[in-house]
């Protein structure tokens, strides 16, 4: 009892003692890393918006933005558990090609001829049976590279080529078009965004699970009796945490149909076409809403569950793992597995915004994944990466990219410049390494 | 003393080579309850390699062991766990990355209702466990990397001693330590011994463990020279087992034994 009043006192102390940003951090429990992306990030936005003459920062472009970044984040969440346990996946952009043109002969000429055009179950058996494709690719990249102790950088190497040449066998090199109208609506577009009022409650549910959290996790440290965040901090994330979220819906609600669908919307509907023109918000994607769920079931395995705590340790000492008694193997097929399975979510995305299975579909998306992870603080020393950091590394990449589009700059020296980008925040990872020390 | 019992652990005629060199030749050792047996040896003995097949890290190539007098079935870390097995061993073998109750708890987290991890109530059991090894420990939150050796060490011992293990093998505990951890760490191994736990106490220094000892297992090459109980032997005697494989006539020859004849 007697300690516990002491080691307070002393913590106290010390706090009164620390210049107050440094307390401000400790006591918000803010990574200083994320917050350093989030700086780059909006210098980036701000810095194309100028050279774009206002172009960037539209509720068009930023909605557009959030639709490119949804695939290439999807996998990136995945990259980070195949990095932290000092892994690397470069097959993710073949594996989506693969799943991809499987997906779309699947739903465009099979199952039209079992089930009839337009069947409303196409995009669900679609979806499933290419979650399963992927499922098994990985889980056997992760056998081979578990059990036959083949590197993952040679097993992946080889699935890179693998698996883009088995995409060009399943049509013979043929693209595939359309997709199913249902299936189409993961890609986004007018349709597939989910309009203003359903906006609004999705961003009124994320601040209710906020609070919650919150709330939560202070309830359950006083069950405990350990240590709490100061009120004021918890106030702090709460306000910021809700003003992000309804922000961004504010956003995505101000980017309106285009004139020529909303008037055929009017027309359909009978609506009586008024002179301002009708203005008709998209609110979020459709393909945005799957990144965030996935976002959020991976943030919820790697950090609840018992397969996340072991990736992270198998990361940190695999030998320690093993002699704790954890199947290091098995953990490693799961990892690759689950990689393999946001391949397909990402194949499901990226198909369904072309409308259009190609032969090129993903090439060189593993690269965008891994920078995004690393971006994203994934250190490639293993055992250190969020999710949430990933999907943010992804925004980057991705504003980098369109930014570059809209300011006119031609592909090959906007690969010069993602090249680089990669290359610096490696070495950014390096070196805050090795000041943590 | 010993003999009317049955010996908690018995590891008879067990033997591992690596590519070719005989870590561990023929060797045979045995432990009874709340009994401290001290294994001593040069470095490269074959002591870790040896204690390493008890905890189930090898597997052996050949000889057989008895938990409790019957057959044990050990062939990995967790079969070893199941006879209750701890281990701290010499390289810690600590997860750096995650916090201390992640370590204690690893490959056998608690768990809520709904099966994620309950880290709360990880968190709880180790403030206790570690409030009683080591009272100023207070870093609950940093990743193990970020503490000093002895805290480390605190850690690992924590990891061991918290579920309820029978048979505790420690590896060099102290290696890492300075005089006042390595007086607490002797404590603990007195505390636990009155618990009636068995406890392997390895180490390459006879300084180290001599007094905590009731008996000692002498390798070398490989090999068992010989065991002696301590109150039969000196420690000269016991450094003469060590550096010559010479027996002193209190002590039980084995295979390593250096050959008189
Ligand atoms: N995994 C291994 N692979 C190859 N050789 C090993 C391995 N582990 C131990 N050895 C060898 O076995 C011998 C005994 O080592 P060890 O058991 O660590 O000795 P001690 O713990 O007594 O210092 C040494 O020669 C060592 O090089
Ligand atoms: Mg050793």
């Amino acid at each position: 009892m007697a300690d516990i009043t002491t080691t307070a006192q002393a913590n106290r102390a010390r706090s009164a003692s620390e210049n107050p940003v440094k307390r401000f951090f400790r006591a918000t429990e803010i990574d200083t890393r994320l917050l350093g992306m989030i700086g780059a990030m909006l210098i980036i936005w701000i810095g194309f918006n100028i050279l774009s003459g206002g172009l960037f920062l539209t509720p068009r472009n930023l909605w557009n933005l959030s639709v490119q970044t949804a695939s290439v984040a999807v996998m990136a969440t995945g990259m980070v558990l195949v990095i932290v346990t000092r892994n690397i996946d470069l097959s993710v952009g073949s594996i989506l090609g693969f799943v991809g043109m499987s997906m779309g002969v699947l739903q465009a000429e099979l199952l039209p001829q079992l089930l009839g055009f337009n069947h409303p179950a196409i995009w669900v058996v679609t979806l499933l049976a290419g979650i399963l494709l992927g499922a098994a690719i990985g889980a056997l990249h992760g056998s081979i590279i578990a059990f036959l102790n083949v590197p993952s950088f040679i097993v992946t190497l080889g699935g890179l080529l693998v698996w883009r040449g088995a995409t060009w066998f399943v049509t013979s090199g043929r693209t595939v078009a359309p997709m199913d109208s249902t299936f189409r609506l993961m890609g986004g577009g007018t349709e597939g965004s989910i309009g203003a009022t359903a906006s609004w409650v999705v961003g009124i549910l994320a601040c209710i699970a906020i609070v919650a959290t919150i709330i939560n996790s202070r309830k359950q440290r006083q069950r405990f009796g350990f240590p709490q965040r100061p009120m004021w901090a918890e106030y702090f994330l709460t306000a910021v945490g809700c003003a992000l979220v309804l922000g961004a819906i504010a956003v995505v609600n101000s980017y309106p149909w285009p004139v020529a669908i909303a008037r055929k919307y009017a027309d359909a509907n009978g609506i009586a076409w008024p002179d301002g023109g009708l203005f008709i918000p998209h609110g979020i994607a459709i393909p945005v809403l799957i990144a965030i769920v996935v976002g959020i079931v991976m943030t919820f395995i790697s950090t609840r569950l018992r397969f996340g705590r072991y990736v992270f340790a198998i990361g940190g000492n695999q030998e320690a793992a093993e002699l704790a008694g954890i199947k290091t193997r098995w953990v490693t097929v799961k990892i690759f597995a689950l990689m393999g399975i946001l391949c397909a979510i990402a194949a499901a995305i990226s198909t369904a915004r072309l409308n259009a299975a190609t032969n090129a579909q993903g090439e060189l998306d593993e690269l965008y994944t891994i920078a995004a992870a690393v971006i994203g603080g994934t250190s490639l020393g293993g055992g250190m990466g969020t999710i949430a950091g990933a999907m943010l590394g992804a925004l980057v990449m991705q504003s980098l990219q369109s930014g570059m589009v809209l300011v006119g700059i031609d592909t090959p020296f906007q690969r010069i410049v993602v090249g680089m980008v990669l290359v610096v925040a490696v070495w950014l990872d390096t070196v805050y390494r090795a000041r943590a020390k | 003393m010993t003999d009317t019992r049955t010996p908690l652990v018995e590891m008879k005629n067990v033997s591992i080579s690596f590519g070719g060199i005989h870590a561990v030749d023929n060797a045979s050792i045995d432990l009874y309850p709340g009994e401290v047996v001290a294994l001593l040896g040069h470095n490269g003995a074959g002591k870790s390699t040896l204690i390493k097949i008890l905890s189930g890290a090898y597997k052996r190539d050949g000889g057989e062991i008895l938990i409790n007098g019957e057959p044990a079935e050990i062939n990995n870390p967790r079969d070893a766990k199941k006879y209750g097995i701890e281990t701290i061993y010499q390289t810690l073998a600590v997860a750096d990355n995650v916090d201390a109750a992640a370590n204690l708890y690893l490959g056998r987290e608690l768990r809520t209702p709904w099966g994620t991890l309950d880290d709360v109530a990880m968190e709880a059991k180790t403030r206790e466990v570690m409030g009683r090894l080591n009272p100023n420990f207070q870093r609950f939150k940093e990743p193990v990397k970020a503490l000093s050796g002895g805290q480390r060490q605190s850690v690992a011992i924590a990891r061991a001693i918290l579920f309820n293990a029978r048979i505790l093998i420690m590896d060099e505990p102290t290696a890492a330590l300075g005089p006042q951890e390595t007086a607490q760490v002797g404590e603990l191994i007195k505390q636990l011994k009155k618990e009636g736990i068995g406890i392997f106490l390895i180490s390459h220094d006879i300084h180290d463990v001599f007094d905590l000892a009731d008996r000692v297992s002498v390798m070398k090459n490989g090999q068992v020279v010989g065991h002696a109980r301590t109150e039969d032997v000196t420690k000269d005697e016991v450094l003469g087992m060590i550096i010559l494989g010479k027996v002193p006539p209190k002590a039980i020859p084995g295979p390593g034994a250096m050959q008189t004849a």
